[in-house]
């Protein structure tokens, strides 16, 4: 049994329907990555899943219990955590107070903090700084850190690399690969290099549907299917 | 602006006004009195917005009855304060304070029950919808204060003060009167608690965290309905504890004391910058040592004067002087 | 029937009766109701213009209105009551009320909806506090009591007979009363009409483009904060020239009659109770808020001396306490008919 099942899901914003019956499975372990264009529908999946927008009845599964139409906090408590786009970093608070933030009961598992710090030394050093003042791949760290400080099945994860310096991506990647190996992600990307270097199962959606599901290794190898599906936006790795 | 935000940037700002009044004033004894009634006043009225600035940052709710609390709290005060009338006239200062004490408690439960009731049947089925929110919460205000004047009457309404709380002491050439000392730290202590909650206990980090961002609280998996419940009531409770204070500060108050302490409301929310309790305070010290300056200086332009304060600071600092981080 | 044309012929016979209400209605309170239902149909549409068709809540529709009023008010006083003191006083109060609308729209119209409510809220209280402290100019509490055109005034024959006595027709005297009444119902019906125009125009269009999306209508290429201030100053326009026919029907001018909160509530109860972003709400909100003004207290006056020997009840029946009971009906109004009375017709009418 997949992890997350994904099965026929609309979701309108307002008046505007952005998904249509988007449909797929998340297995459990390793990286799933949800390719595609800019506005194709990506970022609405993952905050459908979240609970951030209503995905309609019956459409989202998790462990094979229903999760659509729950409340986002509810959703969370099931064992799913969120790195937005933006981050959601709360800027006001320490890098302390995130993290508390994120722990079950304010308490800090110590094994975890420690596997933090290994994975991310930066947020040690800064660990009462103001989450403002972190730079831009810092501040995503953070995120990332505030998803894996308690344990968790599932980590949908929303561009971390937008805006990164190519270092700082490949470290990222590091401890996604690392982090995965314990916790499923669910990666929306849109550089294809570090989705493809990290990518086991994948699938593409394009303007609110989903137009192919497959392994990474046969969409690599595929690069007749690449070019339909993905030139037009990406630059290809 | 790098500079001035790192030597405390915007808070300087009362200094600097009380500054340039101290030298227009010229009389030291007057600036001195001006000054605490100022402060004191300030601090009243930080009770009052607290709650409206942190409902806001939380939630978008802007709660345009809030002052209903005020005046509920002033009026309730003053009722209880005239049925322990006798022990406020006594020499006993144990009395004197007791009575004191039920007015103000019996102002903050009432704010908190109405805060609750507010929340669930008046904000609650339209959180979302800014439009009818301004426009229910508008109609909620009429409401209330039409009940107030159906409970106590039209007329004003004479509020007693307990004894110990009367008259003035002299500092040099100044009098400064006792009960503006008092409200002063009453106010103080009260905005210290509130920042204790706030920066001190995991409610308080997940109010500020709520303000920040609400939606990244909830995928952290708490429900930020619940908390702003209590917040509601927190900032409807606080309200009426300012209106109850107000009320001895005034000793005479009429219905129309929601209104006028709304507008002032208003601004000071506005000059202080929604969300945070820190902008709220500053806003309330500017707009109340404003009022008393001008208020000395040239009277009638008191209330003005603060409104072309308030177009000043939004011209420079358009979401006011020290609101709290949004990131969205 | 489509609901809109439901609408319109409400609003429409609404208009037809205001037209022969001098011949309908003989007497003198009646024809001070129409005049007021006539004045507040542009006040209220020109508030829906920012509520209904831009979702703007400004708090300070009163002031505009204000500043048209006392416009003509001064003039009047200051000079003499001559149709060129009378243009000079609408033009100063248009003036004042165009430049205050754009300096508060191009300040807050940027920040939140909810910021502007509020400072518009605390703009409209500062015109309230100067309007009674500036007594020497304004009249101060009193307000300003003046005569006006020579037209306007009662013992003005308008019509007269073989005899030279005032003409009447259908029992009803030609006189100046007349006269004013039907400059009210012109300019107002003008005034509306011109608005209904504006709707319909491509501007109308932007408007309610920028209401649905604004991110979207920003994204497409308009100027939102232009185009927010343009209508600001236009409905601010609108209050201040029904300010200066209200201004020229009343012969007295003072916070009271044009400035106050309590002016400022009613135009919210009209425009919701009627139906925002209809303009043809307006007609109807105004015509049922005013007639309720006029004759709810009475019929209050009666529920409470009816119920005298029981507890609460009188003071809660009270005439002084009908703010209270429209107060409710509003709340449950904004729940439960947000459309208001024309948005349910024209609701109802396209379910079906």
């Amino acid at each position: 049994m997949s992890l997350l099942s994904i099965q026929n899901m609309d979701v309108s914003i307002g008046q505007y329907s952005v998904l249509h019956g988007v449909t797929f499975d998340v297995p459990e372990g390793g990286v799933f990555v949800l390719l595609g264009r800019n506005g194709a529908g990506k970022t609405t999946t993952l905050r459908a899943i979240m609970g951030l927008w209503q995905p309609s009845p019956g459409s989202v599964s998790f462990r094979g219990e229903q999760i659509a139409g729950m409340h986002t906090s509810d959703i969370a408590k099931k064992g799913i955590a969120f790195v937005p786009e933006n981050m959601g970093i709360f800027g006001g608070l320490t890098v302390a107070e995130n993290m508390v933030l994120a722990t079950a009961n304010g308490k800090f598992d110590q094994t975890r903090l420690k596997r933090v710090y290994e994975l991310f030394p930066a947020l040690e050093q800064f660990w009462d700084k103001q989450a403002w003042s972190l730079s831009g791949g810092q501040k995503q760290m953070l995120a990332v850190a505030r998803a894996i400080i308690e344990p968790r099945d599932l980590i949908l994860i929303d561009e971390p690399t937008k805006g990164l310096a190519p270092s700082i991506i490949a470290a990222m990647g590091e401890a996604f690969r690392e982090i995965s190996a314990q916790t499923t992600i669910l990666l929306v990307e849109q550089n294809f290099a570090f989705a493809k270097s990290l990518g086991r199962d994948m699938a593409v959606i394009d303007d609110g549907r989903v137009v192919h599901t497959g392994t990474m290794a046969d969409f690599v190898a595929d690069t007749e299917l690449q070019n339909r599906l993905l030139s037009l936006s990406m630059e290809a790795g | 602006m790098g500079m001035l935000d790192r030597f405390g940037g915007v808070f300087w700002l009362p200094v600097i006004l009380a500054i340039i009044a101290f030298v227009l004033i010229g009389a030291p004894s007057s600036w001195l009195t001006l000054t605490v009634a100022g402060l004191s006043m300030g601090l009243m009225i930080f009770l009052m917005a607290s709650g409206l600035s942190l409902v806001f940052g939380l939630m978008d709710v802007l709660n345009f009855g809030h002052s209903a609390f005020v005046s509920f709290g002033a009026f309730v005060a003053a009722s209880v304060l005239a049925y322990f009338g006798g022990w406020l006239g006594s020499d006993s200062i144990l009395l004197n304070s007791l009575a004191l004490v039920f007015a103000i408690a019996a102002a903050v439960v009432f704010g908190a029950a109405l805060g609750w009731f507010f929340e669930r049947v008046i904000v609650k089925p339209v959180y979302s919808d800014h439009l009818r929110q301004i426009l229910i919460t508008m109609g909620a205000l009429i409401v209330a204060e039409q009940l107030i004047l159906a409970t106590w009457g039209g007329s004003p309404v004479n509020v007693p003060r307990p004894h110990f709380l009367e008259g003035a002491i002299i500092v040099g050439n100044s009098s400064l009167e006792v009960y503006r000392l008092f409200a002063f730290c009453l106010g103080a202590l009260v905005y210290g608690g509130l920042f204790v909650l706030l920066n001190r206990t995991r409610m308080g980090l997940l109010i500020r965290a709520g303000v920040e961002n609400r939606e990244m609280v909830e995928a952290l998996g708490f429900k930020i309905d619940r908390l702003f419940i209590g917040v509601f009531m927190l900032g409807s409770a606080l309200a009426a504890m300012g209106g109850a204070m107000w009320a001895g500060y005034e000793t005479i108050i009429t219905p129309a004391l929601g209104a006028e302490m709304m507008v002032i409301v208003f601004i000071v929310v506005i000059i202080g910058g929604l969300g945070s309790i820190q902008g709220t305070l500053l806003g309330a010290i500017v707009v109340a040592l404003m009022q008393n300056y001008v208020g000395f200086l040239a009277p009638k332009l008191a209330l003005a004067s603060n409104m072309i304060l308030m177009m000043v600071i939004l011209l420079w600092r358009p979401y006011g002087l020290a609101p709290a981080v949004k990131i969205k | 029937m489509n609901g809109k044309i439901t609408v319109k012929i409400i609003a429409l016979s609404i208009w037809g009766l205001l037209l022969f209400s001098p011949f309908l209605f003989q007497d003198v309170r009646q024809i001070e109701v129409a005049a007021r239902i006539a004045v507040f149909i542009v006040l209220v549409a020109s508030y829906d213009l920012l509520i209904g068709y831009t979702g703007i809540v400004s708090f300070a529709h009163t002031m505009f209105f204000g500043f048209g009023a006392y416009g003509v008010a001064i003039a009047m006083k200051q000079g003499d009551s001559t149709w060129g003191y009378w243009m000079v006083g609408v033009l100063a109060g248009v003036l004042v009320s165009a430049i205050v609308a754009v300096l508060i729209g191009l300040l807050s119209l940027r920040v939140k909806a909810i910021f502007f409510a509020m400072i518009t809220l605390a703009a409209a209280s500062v015109a309230l506090v100067l309007a009674s402290q500036l007594s020497s100019f304004t009249g101060g509490e009193d307000g300003i009591t003046y005569s006006v055109q020579s037209i306007f005034k009662p013992a003005t024959k308008l019509l007269t007979d073989d005899e030279g006595k005032v003409l009447r027709i259908m029992d009803v005297r030609m006189n100046g009363k007349i006269a004013a009444y039907y400059f009210v119902f012109i300019s107002c019906a003008v005034l509306f009409w011109a608005m209904l125009r504006i709707v319909a125009s491509p501007l109308g269009t932007v408007l309610q483009a920028i209401r649905e999306n604004e991110a979207r209508a920003e994204g497409i290429g308009y100027r939102v904060v232009a185009y927010r201030t343009a209508v600001f100053v236009i409905a601010a326009t609108a209050a201040a020239l029904a300010g200066a026919v209200y201004a020229t029907w009343l012969k007295y001018t003072g916070p009271d009659t044009t400035l106050s909160f309590a002016i400022m509530i009613d135009i919210l109860l009209m425009v919701v109770i009627g139906g925002m972003g209809t303009m043809w709400g307006a007609v109807i909100g105004a015509t049922l808020m005013v007639m309720a003004q006029y004759y709810l207290r009475d019929l209050m006056e009666v529920a409470a001396n009816a119920t005298e020997a029981l507890p609460l009840l009188p003071d809660l029946l009270s005439p002084d306490r009908w703010l209270l009971w429209l107060g409710i009906i509003f709340i449950l109004l904004v729940y439960f008919f947000p459309a208001g009375i024309a948005g349910t017709i024209i609701q109802r009418r396209a379910v079906k």
